[in-house]
C-alpha cells in the first residue's frame, strides 16, 4: 500500500469517525433537552421551553454555561489523575460504538451489495463492546481516587461494585444471543434476525432483553441505579468535578445509554430491520435509531417513574436474581438446541443450523 | 401465592407505575408560565399597602394610629398634626416593607378603609431603602390601583 492510499484510508477513516461522534455528542445534547421535557410532561409539567422555540436551544445554553464554568481541582487532589478520568470513561463510551453497525445500504444501488455501515465491521463485535464498556469502571474509580476525599471515594467504590456485579449478569445474558446467532459479529446477530418481529430474539429471550436493558441502566448508573450519585453521597463519584471535566462525565453516561439503546435494538429488537417485512422499504438505519429512540425514551421514563434501589438491594438485584435468570436461560437455550425434539422449536431462531 | 409470584416476576407493579406515568404524560399540564400567564387572586390576597382618598380627594386617613398600634412587626410610624381647617391628619405615614409581614391587621383595624393591601406583589427592588414607603408613595399606590381596591372590597363586603 502506498503512502497515497494510506492516506486517503485514514482520512476516510477520519471521516467515519466524524460522522459518528458528532451526531453522538449532539443527540447527548438533545436527549438531556428530551429527558426535561419527557420528565416535565410526566410530572404535569412544562419543562424547559424558554430558550429558543419550545426551548430548543436549552442544550447549547447549558453548553456554554458549562463551557464558562471555572474548572476548580482540589489542591489535594492528585492532578493527572483528576484530569485523566473524565477523559478515562469518555473514551470507552465513545470507542464503543466503532462496532455498532448502523444499518445496511447499497448507496442507492451504486454498489451490488449492501455495505455495513460501521466503522469497523468485526468480527468479536460483542466481545469488543463488552471489553470496552469494562475500561469505563476505570475512569469512575480514578475520579474517586483522585480526588482525594471521602465521598467521591466512598461514590466511586459504590459505582465500580455497581458496574462489575452487572457487567456479568449483563455478558452472561449476551452468551443466549451468541448461542442463537453463532456469531459474535454484530451485523451477523442483526442478519439472523431478519425476516419480521417474530425472528427478533426478544421472543426466545425475553427474559435476557430485561435483563440486559435493566443491567444497562446499572451500568450507566440511571435511576432506578443511580444510588451512587445520590444526595446522600453528595454527588457521588464527581462531587469534586466542576465545569467542562464535569460535563464529560455526564457525556459518557449519555453515550453508554445511547450505546446500550443501541446494542439492546441490534442484539433483541432485530437490528434494522423492520417489523414486518413489507415495511422494509424504509431504510433500516431509521429502523434502528427509531428503536434505539424509543429505548432512550424508556430510560427517561424509568427515571420518571422509579425510586432508587438501596445499596444491598441493588446488589441482591444483580446477583441473586439476574445471573441465576441468565445462567437458567443459557441452560434452557442449550437445552432447546440440543434435545432431538425441541430444537424443532429453537430452529425457528437458530441461524447456524 | 402463585399470583404473587406472577406479580414479581412479571415486574407487575413497575409496570403498574410505568402506566401511571405514561399515563401522565398525555394528561394536561397545569404549569403556570408566570410572567405572561398569572393565577387569579382572592379579593382578600394582601400584597402592597396602598393609602386611599375619598372621591373627592380628600385623604381618608384620620391619623388614628389603630395600624401603627396593631402592626405586629413595628412597621408603621405616623405622625399627626391638626390642619389649617381644623381636621386631624397624618404629616408622616410610612411603612417599611422589609419588615412588613403582610398579616393585614392594619387593613382590619382601620375604621375608615383608608389603609389597604392591594394584589400588587410584584415590586421588589434592590435595596432595602426602596422598600420604604412614605405617604406619598402610599397614596399614589391607593391613586393607582383604586378600581382594584374598590372592586376588591365591595367583593369581600357581603363577608366582613
Amino acid at each position: 500500500m502506498s503512502g497515497l492510499d494510506m492516506a486517503i484510508q485514514g482520512g476516510i477513516w477520519a471521516l467515519e469517525i466524524l460522522a459518528i461522534a458528532v451526531p453522538i455528542a449532539l443527540s447527548v445534547a438533545y436527549i438531556t433537552y428530551c429527558e426535561r421535557r419527557v420528565i416535565g410532561f410526566m410530572q404535569a409539567r412544562k419543562g424547559c421551553n424558554r430558550v429558543g422555540p419550545a426551548g430548543l436551544l436549552q442544550p447549547l445554553a447549558d453548553g456554554l454555561k458549562l463551557v464558562l464554568k471555572e474548572t476548580i481541582i482540589p489542591a489535594q487532589a492528585n492532578k493527572m489523575l483528576f484530569i485523566a478520568a473524565p477523559l478515562l470513561s469518555l473514551m470507552p463510551a465513545l470507542v464503543a460504538f466503532a462496532v455498532v453497525p448502523f444499518g445496511e445500504t447499497s448507496l442507492f444501488g451504486l454498489w451490488e451489495t449492501p455495505h455495513v455501515m460501521a466503522i469497523a465491521n468485526l468480527n468479536v463485535g460483542l466481545l469488543y463492546v463488552m471489553a470496552i464498556a469494562s475500561l469505563s469502571v476505570y475512569g469512575v474509580l480514578m475520579a474517586g481516587w483522585a480526588s482525594n476525599s471521602k465521598y467521591p471515594i466512598m461514590g466511586s467504590i459504590r459505582s465500580t461494585c455497581q458496574m462489575i456485579s452487572y457487567e456479568i449478569a449483563m455478558g452472561f445474558g449476551l452468551v443466549t444471543v451468541m448461542m442463537l446467532a453463532g456469531s459474535l459479529n454484530l451485523t451477523d446477530i442483526v442478519h439472523a434476525q431478519a425476516g419480521g418481529i417474530l425472528h427478533w430474539y426478544m421472543i426466545p429471550l425475553f427474559p435476557m432483553l430485561l435483563v440486559f436493558f435493566i443491567s444497562g441502566c446499572a451500568e450507566t448508573g440511571r435511576t432506578p441505579f443511580d444510588l451512587t450519585e445520590t444526595e446522600e453521597l453528595v454527588a457521588g463519584y464527581y462531587t469534586e468535578y466542576s465545569g467542562m471535566w464535569f460535563a464529560t462525565f455526564s457525556l459518557a453516561e449519555y453515550g453508554a445509554m445511547i450505546l446500550i439503546s443501541l446494542m439492546t435494538s441490534i442484539l433483541f429488537l432485530g437490528g434494522w430491520y423492520a417489523p414486518i417485512p413489507a415495511l422494509d422499504f424504509i431504510p433500516g438505519t431509521i429502523w434502528l435509531l427509531g428503536k434505539s429512540a424509543f429505548l432512550i425514551f424508556v430510560f427517561i421514563w424509568f427515571r420518571a417513574t422509579f425510586p432508587r434501589y438501596r445499596y444491598d438491594q441493588m446488589m441482591r438485584l444483580g446477583w441473586k436474581i439476574f445471573l441465576p435468570w441468565t445462567f437458567g436461560w443459557i441452560f434452557v437455550i442449550g437445552m432447546f438446541i440440543y434435545t432431538p425434539g425441541l430444537d424443532s422449536i429453537i430452529d425457528f431462531w437458530l441461524a447456524w443450523r | 401465592m402463585l399470583k404473587r409470584a406472577f406479580k414479581t416476576w412479571f415486574l407487575w407493579e413497575l409496570l403498574i407505575g410505568l402506566s401511571v406515568t405514561g399515563r401522565y404524560f398525555f394528561k394536561k399540564k397545569i404549569t403556570v408560565e408566570y410572567p405572561e400567564e398569572k393565577t387569579p387572586l382572592s379579593p382578600r390576597f394582601r400584597g402592597l399597602h396602598a393609602l386611599r382618598r375619598y372621591e373627592s380627594g380628600e385623604e381618608r386617613c384620620i391619623a388614628c394610629k389603630l395600624c401603627e398600634v396593631v402592626c405586629p412587626a413595628l412597621a408603621i410610624t405616623i405622625e399627626s398634626e391638626e390642619r389649617d381647617d381644623g381636621s386631624r391628619r397624618t404629616t408622616r405615614y410610612d411603612i417599611d416593607f422589609s419588615k412588613c409581614i403582610y398579616c393585614g391587621f392594619c387593613q382590619e383595624a382601620c375604621p375608615v378603609d383608608a389603609i389597604v393591601e392591594t394584589h400588587e406583589f410584584e415590586y421588589a427592588t434592590e435595596t432595602r431603602a426602596e422598600l420604604y414607603y412614605d405617604k406619598d408613595m402610599l397614596l399614589a399606590v391607593g391613586d393607582r390601583y383604586e378600581k382594584q381596591i374598590a372592586a376588591n372590597i365591595a367583593a369581600d363586603a357581603r363577608y366582613s
